[in-house]
């Protein structure tokens, strides 16, 4: 394997996780809905992941489980957001908090065991091509998922009516529950899909990033993931090109400390935080460029007059 | 059958004073079913929880050292949230405060009287100030979200914090543990009591005090929760968003920090990598539990504190996880949530396409 060869894969398995996340929540704030909890559900899918892979010793169910537990943890936050109209930033940190807390109880007794990992593809003859095989078609399922969801997400968002919908939906709710169209359920069904991604985010860090489970192993990721949302100005092509970016910093850091360049491994690992940062305050400097593409109303409750 | 919400023709009084109190019975609930579910003895365990805390006078010292700077960050959010000014960094800027705070007695040992103290309070109440600066600047100059940006820096700060800790603020007498120096003196906070009890629960008291009368009597007060609830009314009254943005940062960073450099210089004695068990975030639930409102924090401070203990009982009593203190406080954080729709809305609940016609009206 040559040096540039591992750094690619390397690469692909830091964005994998944001890309994941942020596609999902992408669509949930198209809709006008602004989930903070990603990192709690996200986490959660984490271990959910991880216990199911554990004990049945099947990956496939433990990335079944975490699905299912981040839809459930988005759940939650539809009934409240929702269903009560409660402040969405402050339901989402409760989300946030209650993940944290929740996945730390759950994997306490899983802490370090060695977990199932989530098996690469091997096509014959494919995956054998040097340089390109391991890269295009050496990677597991979870990969190859997050571009499909990109590009799946970004045809249903500009081509189709239920993207329609979905943007009008964030754009004004109040035109489209006029025009009949149920909010609520447009946004819960946005929500769901946002906690499902959120799971398999969290899995794949259990079950592929490190197979094993330590507690807050999201390490801000699923910030990083709403951030990259902003970068993206909610159009998903640009999803893809974010979390790439990220993940190339990261890694970058990664192998700097390797190096052992003189610089304190601590600077090294605050890279993703403070480029965060940088990154959010270029664009939220060009305002037409974020303003044109901000759902209106996201963050704002509807509640339908009868 | 389906559940809506019917907006209430004004804000329910009983409510908002009653949402909170249902909010934790509904907390205490869920804990009684999740401990049946864990095998034990739901009554007995919740006894151990949350009453046991508050039955022996050194668990009640105990008690203060922990909501202390619960309430002190509490209060500070409380003005935030108030203004809609989303300061999720508090854990952030109580590190830095630490980290500020500790300057002087790690650096300058032999400085051990009296306007030590004085300064190391000073010092950290303006390392949580200045670290708070950062997201309103962003904020302010560039309109940059201060949610993810605050949030961003915690995770820099304990970085930051760790870098000197293990490097050049280790203590070399220290076996090389990754921890500072001692303090000594007035580099300590006076305590009461036992000797656990320390000053910081004093400052709580003043801050609460001071916001309070400030949040119900001044004019500021008042610009607060008029840019919080109507920012263009504010507008046309002449308050600048942008200085509520400020104030409200520098406010919240530097009360973070004063609880960070107390937490050093009070309860461990000594700069160690983790300074709080999460306090930035508990005081999150605090400021919502508390009603946003000063007082109210108070209260809701003593409370959260009370499960901090219980989580430490319960791991020697019941010998379950001291984790499930966190998974309280994230239920009854929805649970605040969940019934503070009781203020505005009424629920109802409609029981077929009939019903819904007639209620249409």
């Amino acid at each position: 394997m040559t040096g540039l060869e591992a750094v690619i894969l390397t690469i692909i398995t830091a964005s994998t996780p944001l890309l994941l996340a942020a596609i999902g929540e992408l669509v949930v704030e198209r809709s006008g809905v602004l989930n903070l909890g990603v990192e709690g559900m996200m986490v959660v899918g984490a271990v959910c992941g991880f216990v199911a892979a554990y004990t049945t010793g099947s990956a496939a169910l433990g990335v079944l489980a975490a699905v299912l537990a981040g839809m459930a943890m988005s759940l939650l936050f539809g009934f409240l957001t929702q269903t009560l109209a409660t402040n969405q930033v402050a339901s989402g940190l409760a989300l946030t908090l209650l993940g944290l807390g929740l996945s730390g109880l759950i994997g306490e007794s899983f802490t370090g065991l060695p977990g199932v990992t989530l098996q690469p593809f091997d096509i014959p003859v494919l995956t054998d091509i040097p340089f390109f095989g391991p890269i295009l078609f050496g990677q597991d399922v979870l990969v190859y998922t997050s571009f499909l969801l990109v590009f799946a997400v970004s045809y249903v968002m500009t081509r189709t009516r239920i993207g329609l919908v979905i943007r009008a939906v964030g754009d004004n709710h109040d035109s489209a529950h006029a025009l009949g169209y149920n909010v609520l359920a447009v946004r819960y069904g946005c929500i769901l899909f946002g906690g499902a991604c959120a799971g398999l985010a969290g899995a794949y860090l259990s079950l592929s990033y490190t197979p094993q489970w330590v507690e807050n192993m999201t390490s801000g990721r699923g910030w990083i993931a709403l951030a990259l949302v902003v970068f993206a100005t909610w159009i998903a092509r640009r999803v893809l090109v974010g979390a790439y970016l990220f993940g190339t910093v990261w890694i970058m850091g990664l192998y700097a400390q390797g190096l052992g360049i003189g610089i304190p491994s601590q600077v090294l690992s605050s890279f993703p935080y403070l480029i965060t940062i940088l990154v959010l305050v270029l664009i939220s400097r060009n305002r037409t460029l974020t303003k044109i593409n901000t759902p209106a109303c996201i963050g704002r409750t509807f509640v339908p007059d009868r | 059958m389906r559940l809506v919400l019917e907006r209430r023709a004004e804000r329910s009084r009983l409510m908002t004073w009653l949402s909170p109190v249902l909010a934790v019975a509904l907390t205490l609930l869920a804990g009684a079913v999740i401990f049946s579910l864990m095998g034990l003895d739901p009554a007995h365990a919740l006894y151990v929880y949350f009453l046991e805390p508050v039955l022996w006078w050194w668990s009640l010292e105990e008690l203060v050292v922990k909501a202390a700077p619960l309430v002190l960050i509490g209060v500070g959010l409380a003005v935030c949230f108030r203004a809609n000014v989303w300061n999720i960094g508090a854990e952030g800027q109580l590190t830095m405060g630490a980290l500020f705070g500790s300057a002087l007695p790690i650096l300058w040992h032999e400085f051990q009287s009296f306007p030590v103290m004085v300064l190391m309070l000073m010092m950290g109440a303006l390392g949580g100030a200045l670290y708070a600066a950062i997201p309103a600047y962003l904020r302010t100059r560039f309109g940059t979200n201060e949610i993810l940006t605050s949030l961003m820096l915690v995770y820099v700060a304990q970085l930051i914090a760790d870098w000197f800790i293990r490097g050049p603020w280790r203590d070399p007498q220290g076996f090389n543990f990754p921890k500072s120096v001692q303090f000594e003196g007035w580099q300590l906070l006076p305590t009461f009591g036992d000797g656990r009890m320390h000053l910081g629960a004093g400052l709580a008291l003043v801050a609460v005090v001071v916001l309070y009368v400030l949040m119900s009597r001044t004019l500021k007060g008042f610009e607060v929760r008029v840019v919080g609830t109507a920012p263009r009314a504010g507008t046309f009254a002449g308050f600048s968003s942008k200085r509520m943005v400020w104030f409200c940062l520098l406010l919240s960073g530097g009360l973070a920090g004063l609880a960070g450099i107390c937490e050093v210089a009070g309860p461990s004695g000594h700069l160690q990598p983790a300074i709080s068990p999460g306090y930035g975030f508990t005081a999150i639930i605090v400021a919502f539990l508390g009603r946003l409102n000063p007082a109210g924090v108070l209260v809701a401070g003593v409370m959260l504190g009370i499960s901090y203990l219980g989580g430490e009982a319960a791991q020697i009593d019941l010998g379950i996880s001291d984790k499930t203190a966190q998974v309280f406080q994230g239920i009854l954080l929805f649970f605040i949530l969940a019934c503070d729709t009781l203020i505005l809305y009424r629920i109802r609940l409609l029981r077929s396409q009939t019903a819904y016609g007639d209620a249409g009206r």
